[in-house]
């Protein structure tokens, strides 16, 4: 709300410079966004009378102007062409500061000395216009200062956001009383005065009303005013209308305005002449009526629900023939608003539920000054003071025969009452850690309307002005004696927490994962939760994801349900900046479908979850030769960093390791191998049973991207017949919470020499290599220290669709060295095992 | 026999290798050397001339022995000299080598090692606040990022259609009821979700992925990271609340860095605050990025308002709390200077190897 100084000035003696105000008002919770600082510059600004204009030799857009400032004439140069010899202009004179800032200096063009310039209404400060320069009216004195000639004061107005708990704050004189109360100032506002306008008519019998739903507009008020001239307001109204941030329409809107502002109630003048009969009629609208607002916009009520618990009822103001005429609270309509023409007035002035105006003005769409203040609960003692003031205001700008009905139709229904709170003062101490009495707190209540009696020993009963319908609860009253005694003033106490804290074994984790994959050299990327389903579907993620009812665009309309489509744009991003050597990791949620079932039960409020959100890894692996295989060796890395065992990979139907499950969807609810490439990818699911997960749960996919995938992204890395990108994703709750870890007890190491033994044997190429490693380790027993791939080979004396797989086997015994014949049966029985179990051959 | 130094003196100067010594060590004091046959012949002398040879032999013998240690060291030294000569390299092509960006040096600079990925910039200022609240006795707490209506606004004192609504533009899904369901606008509904699993005491910290339906601009984007708090103890108060932000703020944010509390509105807390803390640019001297004001708006906070702790069934006569909450992504903004929050979800490598 912009609050003008000197309006605040009308209600307390304030003093001091705006910065200094605009900081009390900040502590007081009425946050000022910005000062505006009105009438500052133009201090050597003088009225000057062009005397004469004279073209400059070789210049066609500057002309040499002679000015009078009552003594001798000033030559400036000016470049604007919308004046005449006698016409009085604003003079900034040399040394002026402008608003803004700019400093006027004597200055030389084209031969000529300018001492001065003329001002345009933009330059200083005073209007939007630079057209040309201001030309003032009336003909003042030539040399009189500007500020004096216009009229203008210095001022400065306050931008002040308003919290949705001070409905009193949204009118100047609300602001003045929190204001003055903590500056101790002396606080009022003038009883308005209407004498002399009272006419002989009786308002019965001018115009009735009518209120059918009083729990939507609990008090309606309506006077009559006759023998209005409609005109412009008068010009210290209006400008205090545009220093408010309103556009003066003429007298009769510009007051309802003014006391709007000023004192925070809407009020609403109809063109009584238009409406038959002078009948008012309040009701809900019913669903589909349509009524065209003041803006000219064809309004639908009553139709679309804002929510749960919403009885979809909207307050109408409607003429004789119950046709709706306006919207209660929220906007006039176009068919009884104030013309030229208007010679009677009827002036409501109302009480609209908050909850009401509150559901009407967001099905609509539609807020207004009016709404603004009605959705947060005006004054309903106040109305009576607003709508005699307004006729205070009109009966000096409504002209000589202005005059008002006698009587005041007031149709009301139960109307709220003053609340009583008891406040204690041992429980005001207890929230702020303060050490007031209860004549402190009476004394930073009093002065804001809040006044106090002593109920018992300790405890204040406070009463709650009708201005403050939001202060209904022991605490609301705390908070007033909280912002009044000043946050800055309440001591400050370091907390004793008697619990250790720590992070879970989950969260230290998950940042151990994040540190490995750094160190693998990815970068931690963040990729939206939001994606497209076309960005799904180019991922070959197939089936539903959860929609959003009201997205921000088409691109992000969806949860995702894989972090595959926001990591491939991350890296199709870099690729077109030529970046696309990278390995790129993110840590973070998706979102599978829930059934209607789940939903229910989280709308049950037992603390279940909309949605099983699963926390994933996943990593990208881009950089150089990077393929499948940098994304395993990522991952036996990760696994290692972990104490993780009891993983392998399952490459589809290669393999006894299939988990047996399909390959699509799983327990862990997300679309596995789904955009991955078909014969360079595999599973990562359990096989030992003795972890918590039984053998055969997928916890994550690891491989490579298809490359139809890649394509459909428009990733494709220059120079390179074919784009590898490793992949690697990973449920971390699975892997975290549920895989099988390594024993974290030591072994004793060996003091005896160990003896290697080479064996290299043909196996088919469906045979994986983890399994022959598997049957060397079962069948080597305790002595087998260690067993390694170190050669891979196919090529000639290698048949066609087989391998040859070279291992080094390390024996080593605990309490002796090994003889060559323990060894030779060590190595018999590995050899065995090997080709019994693979059809493999000894090379 | 002293001929035989004369002698040693010229073929070590011929010597160019530690192995040329060897050579000449077994020529001259070897087995088969003058000296050794010297040497031989001495137990067939009498005793006299016996001793007096044997003296002079092993003077002599002495003599070429310190002359071939002498020469070796000198041969040491040089050839390690021309070694080390040859192994000169130039530290700072390495540092110059865009190993990050995939190069792969050959030869002299060896192999491709993978250059040190950066954790994310968000990612790090999250770990950073957890540490400082952890240190001061919280722990740290996780919720959905779909949300009910009722645990995002209802149970926070916000019923359908509250004006205060208006504070959070919300992405609804389609489930169940229209606006039934929703994308958190804040962490505070994982507050009533740990009231609900946990009874009082509790002090816990809450970081997590948000949601609003604003148009992306320089400092706000749709997807943001929040973190939050929630204390809920026996006679905990206002000056708790004051006391913790500002021994938070100086132990993030460094020395000489302070909180203050300006009165505010949330739903959730009364009386509510929002904190602002010394402008880090300028220290409180007041520049361009703080308004003149020496101050940074950074978060809000409040006491628990009792009908939160009554729509999760805890008695207010008996416990009382405070919540507090701010950006992640704008301390991180704050700490890194980035001008512009879009950035941070382009994932631009070149932004990302920064941080």
């Amino acid at each position: 709300m912009r609050v003008p100084f000197s309006w605040l000035r009308d209600f307390a003696p304030f003093d001091g410079k705006p910065a200094e105000i605009a900081g009390v008002l900040d502590n007081l919770g009425l946050v000022v966004e910005s000062i505006e600082l009105v009438g500052e510059g133009l201090s050597d600004v003088v009225v000057g009378e062009v005397l004469g204009i004279d073209p400059i030799p070789g210049a066609d857009r500057i002309r040499k102007v002679s000015v009078s400032t009552g003594g001798q004439p000033v030559e400036v140069v000016c470049g604007a062409w919308n004046f005449e010899v006698g016409d009085r202009v604003p003079l900034a004179q040399v040394g002026a500061v402008l608003p803004g800032g700019f400093e006027i200096a004597r200055r030389k063009m084209k031969g000529v000395v300018s001492n001065g310039m003329l001002c345009s209404g933009r330059e200083l400060g005073l209007s939007e216009d630079q057209q040309g320069i201001l030309v003032l009216e009336g003909a003042p004195e030539a040399g009189t200062p500007l500020t004096e000639a216009l009229g203008i004061e210095a001022d400065a107005v306050f931008d002040i956001a308003v919290e949705a708990n001070r409905p009193d704050a949204w009118s100047i004189a609300g602001v003045a009383r929190d204001l003055a109360a903590r500056l101790g100032l002396p606080f009022a506002i003038p009883e308005p005065r209407v004498a002399g306008v009272e006419g002989p008519s009786q308002v019965g019998g001018l115009a009735s009303v009518e209120v059918v739903d009083f729990d939507l507009c609990p008090r309606f008020t309506a006077r009559v005013l006759t023998g209005v001239s409609v005109g412009p307001s008068p010009s210290w109204l209006a400008r205090r209308l545009v220093l408010a941030g309103m556009r003066p329409l003429n007298n009769v809107v510009d007051a309802s305005n003014y006391v709007m502002l000023e004192l925070g109630q809407p009020t609403h003048p109809y063109d009584l002449d238009k409406l038959e009969d002078g009948k008012l009629r309040v009701r809900a609208a019913r669903p589909g009526e349509v009524i065209r607002t003041l803006d000219g916009v064809e309004r639908h009520l009553g139709l679309k629900s804002v929510g749960p618990g919403d009885p979809l009822r909207d307050c109408v103001i409607c003429d004789a023939h119950d046709v709706p005429v306006g919207i209660g609270g929220v906007m006039g309509g176009a068919g009884t608003e104030i013309s030229d023409g208007t010679e009677k007035v009827l002036l409501e002035a109302a009480y609209f539920d908050p909850m009401a105006i509150a559901r009407t003005s967001k099905r609509l769409g539609l807020r207004s000054e009016a709404s603004a203040r009605f959705e947060r609960g005006c004054d309903i003692e106040g109305i009576d003071r607003a709508s005699t003031r307004l006729i205070e205001l009109l009966s000096t700008t409504a002209g000589g025969s202005f005059e008002v009905a006698r009587g005041v139709i007031d149709e009301h229904g139960v109307l709220p009452k003053r609340r009583r709170l008891r406040v204690r003062v041992q429980r005001v101490n207890a929230v702020l850690g303060s050490e007031l009495d209860g004549r402190a707190i009476e004394g930073y209540l009093e002065p804001i309307g809040f006044s106090c009696s002593v109920a018992e020993p300790g405890v204040l009963s406070v009463e709650v002005p009708s201005f403050r319908p939001d202060t209904s609860r022991e605490i609301d009253v705390i908070e007033e004696v909280a912002r009044h005694h000043g946050y800055a003033n309440l001591p400050r106490r370091r907390l004793a927490v008697t619990q250790v804290g720590h992070l879970t074994r989950y969260q230290r984790e998950r940042r151990l994962v994040a540190e490995v994959l750094a160190g693998l050299g990815a970068h931690q990327a963040w990729t939206p939760s939001l994606v497209s389903p076309r960005d799904h579907e180019r991922a070959r993620m197939s089936g539903p994801a959860v929609e959003l009812a009201n997205p921000l665009s088409p691109d992000e309309s969806v949860l995702r349900l894989g972090l595959l489509p926001g990591m491939l744009k991350a890296l199709a991003f870099n690729c077109d900046r030529r970046q696309a050597d990278l390995r790129l990791f993110e840590i973070g949620k998706v979102f599978p479908p829930p059934d209607a079932e789940r939903v229910a039960e989280a709308l049950r409020r037992t603390g279940s979850t909309v949605v099983d959100e699963r926390e994933l890894l996943a990593a990208m692996f881009a950089s150089g030769s990077d393929d499948a295989t940098t994304a395993v060796r990522s991952w036996t890395t990760l696994a290692e960093a972990l104490g993780i065992e009891g993983i392998e990979i399952s490459q589809g139907e290669w393999g006894e390791l299939h988990p047996g499950g399909a390959a699509g969807g799983s327990e862990t609810g997300w679309a596995l191998m789904a955009g991955l490439h078909p014969t360079r990818s595999g599973q990562l699911v359990v096989t030992s049973s003795s972890g918590r997960l039984p053998p055969g749960v997928p916890l994550g996919v690891v491989g490579e991207i298809d490359p139809e995938v890649l394509e459909a992204f428009g990733i494709a890395v220059d120079g390179q017949d074919q784009t590898r990108v490793g992949w690697l994703e990973i449920d971390m709750g699975l892997l975290l919470g549920a895989a099988e870890r390594r024993r974290a007890v030591a072994r004793p190491v060996s003091r005896f020499p160990s003896s290697d033994i080479d064996l290299a044997f043909v196996v088919d190429d469906k045979v994986p290599a983890r399994s022959v490693e598997a049957s060397l380790r079962s069948s080597g027993g305790e002595m087998l220290e260690d067993v390694w791939l170190f050669d891979v080979y196919r090529g000639s004396g290698i048949p066609a669709g087989a391998r040859s797989l070279a291992y080094r086997l390390r024996f080593c015994a605990q309490d002796r060295t090994l003889t060559d014949e323990e060894v030779g049966l060590l190595r018999r029985s590995c050899i065995d095992a090997v080709v019994s179990a693979h059809e493999a051959r000894l090379r | 026999m002293e001929g035989s130094v004369v002698e040693a003196e010229s073929l070590l100067a011929r010597c160019k290798s530690v192995a040329d010594v060897n050579v000449v060590e077994a020529e001259l004091i070897g087995k088969r050397s003058r000296l050794a046959e010297v040497n031989r012949e001495l137990r067939g002398l009498p005793p006299d001339v016996r001793r007096e040879r044997g003296r002079r032999l092993h003077e002599v013998r002495g003599r070429i022995e310190s002359l071939l240690v002498a020469r070796r060291e000198e041969l040491r030294a040089a050839s390690r000299q021309t070694r080390l000569e040859s192994d000169r390299i130039d530290l700072s092509e390495v540092m110059s080598f865009p190993l990050d960006r995939g190069g792969r040096p050959g030869g002299r600079m060896g192999p491709p090692a993978p250059a040190r990925g950066h954790p994310g910039v968000v990612q790090r200022t999250r770990d950073e606040l957890e540490d400082v609240f952890v240190g001061m006795g919280f722990i740290v707490v996780e919720g959905p990022e779909v949300e009910t209506d009722w645990y995002n606004f209802e149970a926070l004192n916000m019923p359908p259609a509250h004006p205060a609504r208006g504070m959070w533009d919300t992405f609804y899904l389609r489930l169940g009821d229209p606006e039934t369901v929703l994308l958190r606008t804040h962490t505070s509904p994982v507050q009533i979700r740990l009231m609900q699993a946990q009874r009082p005491p509790i002090y816990a910290v809450v970081p997590g992925r948000c949601y609003r339906r604003d148009t992306p601009d320089a400092r706000h984007v749709p997807i943001f990271h929040q973190i939050e708090g929630l204390v809920i103890d026996r006679g905990i108060s206002f000056s708790d609340l004051a006391g913790t932000i500002d021994a938070f703020t100086t132990a993030y944010f460094g020395e000489g860095i302070h909180a203050r509390l300006r009165p505010a509105f949330f739903p959730f807390t009364e009386p509510s605050a929002e904190f602002e803390i010394t402008c880090t640019i300028c220290a409180g001297v007041g520049c361009r990025t703080c308004s003149q004001t020496g101050w940074i708006e950074l978060g809000g906070c409040g006491m628990v308002d009792p009908a939160v702790l009554g729509a999760v069934g805890i008695d207010d006569e008996e416990w009382s709390g405070f919540a507090f909450g701010f950006g992640i992504d704008r301390c991180a903004q704050m700490r890194h200077g980035i001008p512009d929050m879009r950035v941070l979800l382009e994932n631009d490598a070149r932004f990302l190897r920064q941080l």
